[in-house]
């Protein structure tokens, strides 16, 4: 009888919990879809993805409190790399045009975006905070593919994935040591409540929703309508093909390493003023990316949208009805999802 | 002749020097300033950089390890530290490195002075010796002022791992016997990016004040949540969060928090009466002289007391035996054993069986008023 007086609190309830599972939801999905995206171009599983949440947020946060963000460095140490590899590859051809672009991207570039830490970020808009934390975190993406990925592109998808896990754990490593082991939190775009009838709703949570639409969306245009995108999509749906019609792995590799970079930051950015971001907080993210990435298929931009909000959603009404357990339901998840697409799909890395 | 007579008295002098400087102490310290508990590892890492060169005297060499917050990786520093043939063990920070280690070193004859609390197996382990209040104790003056302001109902919403079990035991059976009722226990990780549904379910159960059990930045999180529900009732914390990135972190969301700590953190507000002040006030300026103001921090505190019981323990025990032998090992347990009412910054400590070290004297309740810890008399 109880049960029955109580049904418009349970309803009220619901909502709110669904509000909170699209909310992460949302942030997942743009994980997922990186995910799919460096996937389906290099059969790489790119576990450290994640850790771009964490880049994206505490160098947001350290524009914020007006410190040096740590990332910087991690740009101009890595851009070196690159330019040194690049050096190796290209000294015996003595052609000094690619090695020209290869200083200008990996060493001019990082310098340039180091100047950035002499504006007065600190007191700038967020706009301005969120183009600087873009431009330092998204050509990580490119970077490390190009130190880590490209040398052993074609080795087999296992190696691949033992690759991810040792960036990952360096990536984590790396994190600890400039930004420190305490958490952070920004500024919330908007203090202000929407009240939709007894629901309240963050404007922040529409910030992440609506942020979260608006890039995939973005995406969307990018790959149906720009040369470079449909040539990124062709790799995806079959890379041989693709590379038949002239368009190059390396670039395309390069490029959805990029668009997984920026990807990262902006959830990072996103989610930030929500919720107080460690350094080690990216995995367990990237990770949920993951689930929902697979949820969806692994190879479905749509689906793996889908899958990662229904993660989102099982993740929040199982918090509620069982908070101890919650982590065993939303990594429990997989397993149907994984002997769905073994019975169905044989779609995806199409080379295997 | 009488120069040579002379040089060969200075001679003398500089052999024997030389061999009292060999027989130095060498004190092993193991903590995790990476991994999981990096948070705590850091600051302890730091006080090592602000100890004298003696301890008890004699000159002194600290071996220190991280073990990573991870209890193999502390095992195996602990045989490496005593085949290395050190006299004390300090560490570690997390309950199963600490374990760790006691296994390693009561064997050996290594005593231990855990800057950590202890699992109850260890309590008799006439090796190890804990420092911090035990956590029943800490959430003792927490529930006598939920009873003080006559709450009737609170919920608890803490870590789920075995500290967030240990917060919400420590006060949940000292609660229920003053019949303060618990109405819901929810759970969260400390790398979670949401805890919005728990504390939905929390408000839903409405309870008159809610206790947190997460330690650390991250045990704003739930606060943060309650405030965006505009939960109106008294939150209490733990004293595990006490430290200047929680309040940064927090910001107006913890306003108002209520937590018990350490007498140290909030020093330069007790009374002149309170035994831990001066000691406190001498490790503060020591400390935050050189990582810069509001850099206290409650584990640097402990492994700062483990190193005053050691120091008193050492002048003690260095007139028994020379330091680096079994008999010395032997003797500086005895003598650590045998600490009567030794001020710290943490507490006044007594060693008893059943590692009871410290009593109430090494717990104060604080509220944050704007942003900063006030102490509540």
């Amino acid at each position: 009888m109880g049960q029955l007086r109580a049904s418009a609190v349970d309803s009220q309830i619901i909502i709110y919990l669904l509000q909170y599972g699209v909310t992460n939801g949302a942030i997942y999905a743009l994980l997922a879809l990186a995910l799919v995206l460096v996937f389906s171009v290099t059969r790489v599983l790119f576990l450290p993805q994640g850790q771009f949440v964490a880049f994206g947020a505490l160098t947001m946060a350290a524009f914020q409190s007006g410190r040096i963000p740590g990332t910087i460095w991690f740009v101009i140490i890595a851009g070196c790399v690159v330019f040194v590899l690049d050096m190796i590859r290209l000294a015996p051809s003595r052609e000094y045009r690619p090695l020209l672009r290869s200083g200008l991207w990996n060493i001019g570039y990082p310098l340039a975006v180091s100047t950035l830490v002499l504006l007065p970020l600190k007191d700038a808009s967020q706009v301005l905070q969120i183009a600087a934390t873009l431009l330092i975190v998204a050509p990580l993406g490119p970077m490390i593919y190009r130190i880590a990925y490209e040398p052993v592109i074609d080795t087999s998808i296992l190696n691949l994935l033992m690759i991810s896990v040792a960036i990952d754990v360096a990536m984590t490593g790396f994190s600890l040591l400039v930004f420190g082991p305490e958490a952070f939190r920004t500024a919330m775009f908007s203090n202000e409540v929407l009240k939709v009838g007894i629901i309240e709703i963050d404007y922040q949570v529409l910030w992440v929703v609506g942020g979260s639409v608006v890039v995939l969306g973005m995406l969307f245009v990018f790959f149906q309508f720009t040369i470079f995108g449909k040539a990124l999509l062709a790799t995806a749906m079959n890379r041989r093909g693709a590379r038949l019609m002239g368009i190059p792995t390396a670039l395309a590799g390069k490029s959805a390493f990029l668009v997984a970079g920026i990807l990262g930051a902006i959830s990072g950015i996103l989610i930030c003023p929500i919720v107080p971001i460690i350094y080690d907080t990216g995995f367990i993210i990237g990770l949920k990316g993951f689930v929902g990435a697979v949820v969806g298929g692994l190879a479905s931009f749509p689906l793996a949208v889908l899958g990662a909000v229904a993660l989102g959603i099982v993740e929040s009404f199982a918090s509620f009805w069982s908070s101890d357990h919650k982590d065993v339901v939303v990594f429990a998840v997989i397993i149907p999802a994984l002997l769905l697409l073994s019975s169905r799909v044989r779609g995806a890395g199409s080379d295997e | 002749m009488k120069r040579l007579i002379w040089t060969a008295a200075f001679a003398l002098l500089m052999a024997t020097k030389a061999t009292t400087v060999q027989a130095e102490v060498k004190v092993g310290v193991i903590l995790s300033s990476s991994g999981s508990a990096a948070s705590l590892g850091v600051p302890a890492r730091n006080v090592f950089s602000i100890l004298p060169d003696t301890l008890g005297g004699e000159k002194v060499t600290y071996i220190i390890l991280d073990d990573a917050s991870d209890p193999t990786n502390a095992a195996k520093h602990a045989q490496a530290l005593i085949d290395q043939g050190v006299d004390l063990i300090i560490g570690s920070q997390i309950v199963p490195a600490t374990a760790a280690i006691a296994q390693v070193a009561s064997a050996a004859g290594v005593a231990q002075i855990a800057p950590s609390p202890i699992p109850p197996p260890l309590f008799n382990n006439p090796w190890v010796f804990t420092v911090p209040q035990s956590m029943p104790l800490a959430m003792r003056p927490v529930v006598d002022h939920m009873k003080k302001t006559g709450l009737k109902t609170v919920a608890f919403i803490g870590f789920a791992d075995p500290l967030g079990d240990l917060i919400l035991n420590s006060y949940s059976k000292y609660a229920d016997s003053l019949g303060i009722q618990t109405s819901a226990a929810e759970r969260y990780n400390r790398t979670d990016t949401s805890v919005s549904a728990q504390v939905l379910k929390i408000t839903a159960a409405r309870p008159e004040a809610v206790v947190i059990g997460g330690t650390g930045s991250p045990g704003a999180l739930p606060q943060i949540a309650l405030a965006a529900r505009r939960y109106q009732g008294q939150v209490y914390s733990n004293h595990g969060i006490i430290n200047a990135d929680f309040l940064r972190v927090g910001g107006a969301a913890v306003e108002n928090t209520i937590a018990p700590t350490g007498p140290v953190m909030v020093a330069e507000q007790l009374p002149d009466s309170a035994p831990t002040k001066a000691a406190a006030l001498t490790f503060l300026k020591a400390y935050e002289g050189k990582f810069g103001a509001d850099s206290r921090n409650a584990f640097a505190a402990y492994y700062y007391d483990s190193y005053l019981i050691a120091d008193s323990a050492v002048k003690r025990a260095k007139s028994t035996a020379k330091p680096g032998t079994p008999e010395f090992r032997k003797a500086l347990r005895d003598a650590i054993a045998s600490t009567q009412n030794l001020s710290g910054v943490h507490a006044v400590y007594t060693m008893k069986p059943g590692n009871v070290n410290v009593d109430d004297r090494s717990i104060v309740l604080v509220r944050v008023k704007q942003g900063k810890w006030e102490l509540l008399k």
